[in-house]
């Protein structure tokens, strides 16, 4: 556990996701105001005493419109990597280690859903779906799930061929108790990293959907569509953009340096492991990290 | 290679059907019947029923399918239920402009991520290297939405240096334009492009960055670089002729992942800066809940990806001959 305090990235990264999840879950104790109490004589209000981030048109507090908005973003990124890191794990456990034909058809299909640009995916969903939390929740597992399906199989591929898992098959281990008690746990470190970056990644994405006007509707306070309402205000006040722009930023920050201290946290001395979390690390760089 | 070249496009074959596919089935669970949705909420049963009908919708599903897949195949994608066109003439219409911006903010990314990549390389652990790594590190946790708003803020309103929303001439018109002795259209469209562009690509170029410098560290460290030092090569032949070239190969294979990131990004910046291209045609078509422009839409960006990952494989076949025997 030293080590911890001396990863920085670990350090700032944790530090910033406490305080998103504390700002979420206790939201109203944190605002004098209600997220939709307007306050007629004092709209498009920049920050000062009274409004300490400001007020949209209708004359709403945007600290507290953030600190709810805050709440829809991490019930949907917890839920989407939740599902979609389950889903994928069991599909990848049972891809890798049956091999063959089972194999190749999951990975077949995995090729498929990763043909689509991750974005336009979730929003073929949404369109078919409708908006809402669930709605969107579904739309980011389908995309998600891919990942965690391809990590774990690659992993899967070379941990079935070691000695441990030859023993228990030796003295006659149920398959799902090899899979799940003897293989699973070593899956756990490069998952955990993929899906921390993945709950920023998550963030983005439901942003991006309330930004395009197919996230959560409204009146419910998210900070996607906030952000681009604000854009109508560019020139009387900022701020309406800026407070949830600069929230999704600092969010999506901290997990990614969560992530990443993670990763040189749960990085083990063998070289095996080594490269199997930087793949996993690299491979969430390339793809899951730019949803946007 | 031509045995690789052969097995990576017969590969691409089961997935693009699996696309499509997956595109029709998606349609299927729409909510609501496409041809009540098409005639609006005053009609009546008989009329939906005739629809119904002349869409084939009252056909079984497996024929639909296999209608849809045979008329996908021939480039046939149905009529729009709102635009009057079909889907086909509504694609091609803006599938340039995103193809120019996508190309734009890849040419932008790789640029700024190779300079950053290999300086923050060379320079390890010194000021030079912390400040590029700061900078990638906010650039990859910055949303494409955010930046392009904070760029219209700065540049557009507040400067008032270039356009906020629209596009110009078409580039390779522009540049036509240019030869023929007006060169005001091409800035034209290049003061359209670059906000747009730079929105798009800063991401990528941050990831890009990383991953260059990652790749970069990794190769001055092999025996071939202190040969090469050795045998008294200046240092800039040794970094871009030996450890460069060697340490692009991650990058090319991430290229083409990156795509598939732009061409979502693309949706935004389109939506931000007016930009009339697939992205504006998707958000309009969605809303609208006009289903074979969904379709079709959505079938065209897939595609634009496979084949582009497609090709970058290719090309990677071509550059590291090992991948070629695995």
């Amino acid at each position: 556990m030293r080590k911890a305090y001396r990863n920085p990235s670990l350090v700032v990264g944790g530090a910033i996701v406490a305080a998103i999840f504390i700002i979420a879950v206790f939201a109203p104790w944190l605002t004098g105001f209600e997220p939709d109490q307007m306050d007629m004589a004092n709209r498009l209000a920049p920050p000062g005493r009274g409004h300490i981030l400001g007020t949209d048109n209708f004359g709403r507090d945007l600290w507290t419109r953030a600190a709810f908005g805050s709440r829809v973003s991490v019930v949907i990124a917890l839920l989407s990597v939740g599902v979609a890191m389950v889903i994928g794990t069991t599909v990848g456990l049972i891809s890798g280690y049956f091999g063959g034909w089972v194999d190749l058809i999951i990975m077949r299909v995995v090729d498929i859903f990763l043909g689509f640009p991750a974005l336009i995916l979730a929003l073929a969903v949404v369109a078919v779906l409708g908006p809402g939390v669930i709605n969107v929740s579904i739309a980011l597992i389908v995309v998600f799930w891919t990942e965690y399906a391809r990590v774990v199989r690659a992993i899967v591929l070379s941990e079935r061929e070691r000695e441990y898992v030859m023993a228990a098959q030796a003295i006659g281990a149920s398959t799902p108790r090899i899979l799940f008690h003897e293989i699973f746990p070593n899956t756990i470190g490069p998952v955990v990293v993929l899906a921390t970056l993945g709950l920023g990644t998550a963030i983005v994405a439901e942003s991006a959907l309330s930004f395009l006007g197919f996230g959560v509707p409204p009146p419910t306070p998210t900070w996607g569509w906030t952000l681009s309402f604000g854009m109508r205000f560019l020139r009387t006040n900022v701020w309406l953009s800026a407070v949830p722009g600069f929230a999704i930023m600092i969010t999506v920050l901290g997990f990614n340096l969560l992530g990443d201290g993670l990763r040189d946290y749960l990085d083990p001395k063998g070289v095996s492991g080594r490269e199997r979390v930087r793949d996993a690390a690299s491979e969430a760089d390339a793809k899951v990290q730019g949803v946007s | 290679m031509l045995a690789y070249t052969v097995k990576r496009i017969l590969l691409v074959i089961p997935t693009l059907v699996g696309i499509l596919v997956l595109v029709f089935g998606l349609m299927q669970v729409v909510p609501g019947d496409p041809a009540a949705i098409l005639l609006g909420e005053q009609a009546t049963a008989e009329a939906i029923a005739e629809v119904r009908h002349e869409l084939g919708l009252d056909r079984p599903l497996p024929v639909q399918l296999g209608d849809y897949l045979w008329s996908s195949l021939r480039g046939d994608l149905g009529d729009s239920f709102f635009q009057n066109e079909p889907v086909t003439r509504a694609i091609g219409a803006r599938l340039g402009a995103t193809i120019e911006l996508a190309v734009a903010s890849l040419v932008f990314a790789i640029a700024l991520g190779l300079f950053l990549g290999v300086v923050a390389a060379i320079n390890q652990g010194s000021i030079i290297d912390v400040v590029s790594m700061l900078f990638a590190q906010l650039g990859v946790s910055m949303p494409v939405f955010w930046l392009g708003i904070l760029l219209t803020f700065w540049f557009a309103v507040e400067l008032n240096w270039l356009p906020a929303i629209g596009r110009g001439e078409p580039i390779p018109a522009a540049i036509a334009a240019a030869l023929s002795g007006r060169p005001g259209v091409l800035l034209n469209s290049l003061s359209h492009l670059l906000l747009p562009a730079v929105a798009l690509g800063l991401n990528s170029a941050a990831v890009i960055s990383r991953l260059v410098r990652s790749s970069m560290l990794e190769t001055l460290n092999e025996d071939y670089i202190r040969t090469a030092y050795a045998k008294g090569l200046p240092p800039s032949a040794v970094v871009v002729s030996h450890a460069l070239r060697n340490a692009l190969l991650p990058v090319i294979s991430v290229i083409g992942l990156r795509f598939g990131v732009l061409l979502g990004g693309a949706v935004l910046t389109e939506a931000i800066f007016g930009w009339p291209g697939l992205g504006q045609l998707a958000v309009t078509s969605i809303s609208q809940r006009d289903i074979p422009l969904v379709q079709g839409v959505v079938l065209v960006f897939a595609l634009m990806f496979t084949l582009v990952n497609l090709a970058v494989d290719l090309l990677y076949g071509v550059i590291d001959p090992r991948i070629r025997f695995e």
